[in-house]
């Protein structure tokens, strides 16, 4: 029984559930949103985040002082994984140029899908580095459209120059099974990652 | 009997709309250091103290089950950054409780990860 009224700083309550999140990141069209809503248990849902644009790295804003707002839209999803831990993704539908925003939306991710659209393959460059900068564990999901050329795993390993252990999957964005292939990769590194140790 | 002199920008700049919502308030109270995957439940047993708007009230309606910060800016249709100083209303009111998410460098013991590896496997 939680103690009655007088501590304020609820923070820590173990009746409330911990939330966790995954990021999906990828270029414009390349089936963020799609994947998201393949795995979600809700109907992806939208909000939209103002954002003060620190310019930092990202214009060159030099010498100007005023700083500007952004409104960027973010789509999310919700996994419940038990009572007291739920697992939400949020896609940043066609926005790739609001690396302010994903900062924020970085701190604290468990990890990250990049959805990969092999006719333009190019197009998960900044999203690739921008996890590989900031030592975030991510997965490569390749988005097969219809009719779009199909190159092996490896083939796009290569193409985007990924790391041996980081996972490349295959799959259809609109399909749950492939939403869930590429999540599970994606945690079974995040665990190797953190147990390098660990072995058989 | 000439009160102005012409158009003159308000030095406080336009009022942007969702803003109204929070009196022009861009931060939520201190203390509240909510993420947008911060979850809020309501307080049970409270008269809603903190209640001076129709979205406080809302957002208590909502969070009756454990809610995030982000599903509460979809559903009120507001930006997370204006939910969270309602929250942060609520919070200070002792009206909702919050938990935040865990901070990365203590992200998730193994059985933790074990646990959303096998959530993600029971989809």
């Amino acid at each position: 029984m939680a103690s009655d009224g007088s501590e304020p700083d609820t923070r820590e309550r173990p009746d409330i559930p911990v939330a966790l999140k995954i990021l999906v990141a990828g270029g414009f069209g390349a089936g963020k949103t799609t994947l998201v809503g393949s795995v979600s248990e809700i109907t992806p849902l939208s909000t939209e985040e103002v954002m003060t644009e620190a310019g930092a790295g990202v214009d060159d804003t030099a010498g100007v002082e005023d700083k500007s707002t952004t409104t960027v839209a973010l789509d999310f999803g919700r996994i419940t994984i038990a009572d007291e831990v739920v697992l939400y993704l949020f896609g940043t539908p066609g926005q790739d140029r609001f690396w302010f925003l994903w900062d924020e939306l970085a701190e604290g991710a468990l990890g990250a899908v990049v959805v990969a659209d092999t006719r333009r393959l190019d197009s998960c460059f900044p999203a690739v580095d921008f996890f590989e900068r900031r030592r975030i564990p991510f997965a490569l999901a390749v988005n097969r459209f219809d009719g779009a050329s199909r190159y092996s795993a490896e083939e796009v390993r290569e193409a985007v120059d990924l790391g041996p252990d980081v996972p490349v999957v295959p799959g259809d964005a609109r399909l749950r099974e492939s939403g869930k292939e590429v999540l599970v990769a994606l945690v079974e590194h995040v665990i190797r990652r953190r147990s390098p140790a660990m072995s058989g | 009997m000439r009160g102005g002199t012409g158009v003159r920008a308000d030095p406080a700049g336009p009022l942007v709309r969702p803003y109204a919502v929070t009196r022009g308030r861009t931060r939520p109270g201190p203390g509240a250091g909510l993420d947008m995957i911060s979850v809020v439940v309501a307080v049970r047993d409270r008269a809603g103290g903190a209640v001076r708007q129709p979205e406080h009230a809302r957002i208590l309606r909502i969070c009756r089950r454990p809610v995030s910060v982000a599903e509460l800016a979809a559903r009120l249709d507001l930006p997370i950054t204006v939910v969270k100083v309602l929250v942060g209303d609520l919070i200070a009111g002792g009206d909702v409780a919050a938990r935040a998410p865990l901070p990365a460098a203590d992200l998730p013991e193994s059985n933790l990860l074990q646990a959303v590896l096998d959530g993600i496997r029971r989809l």
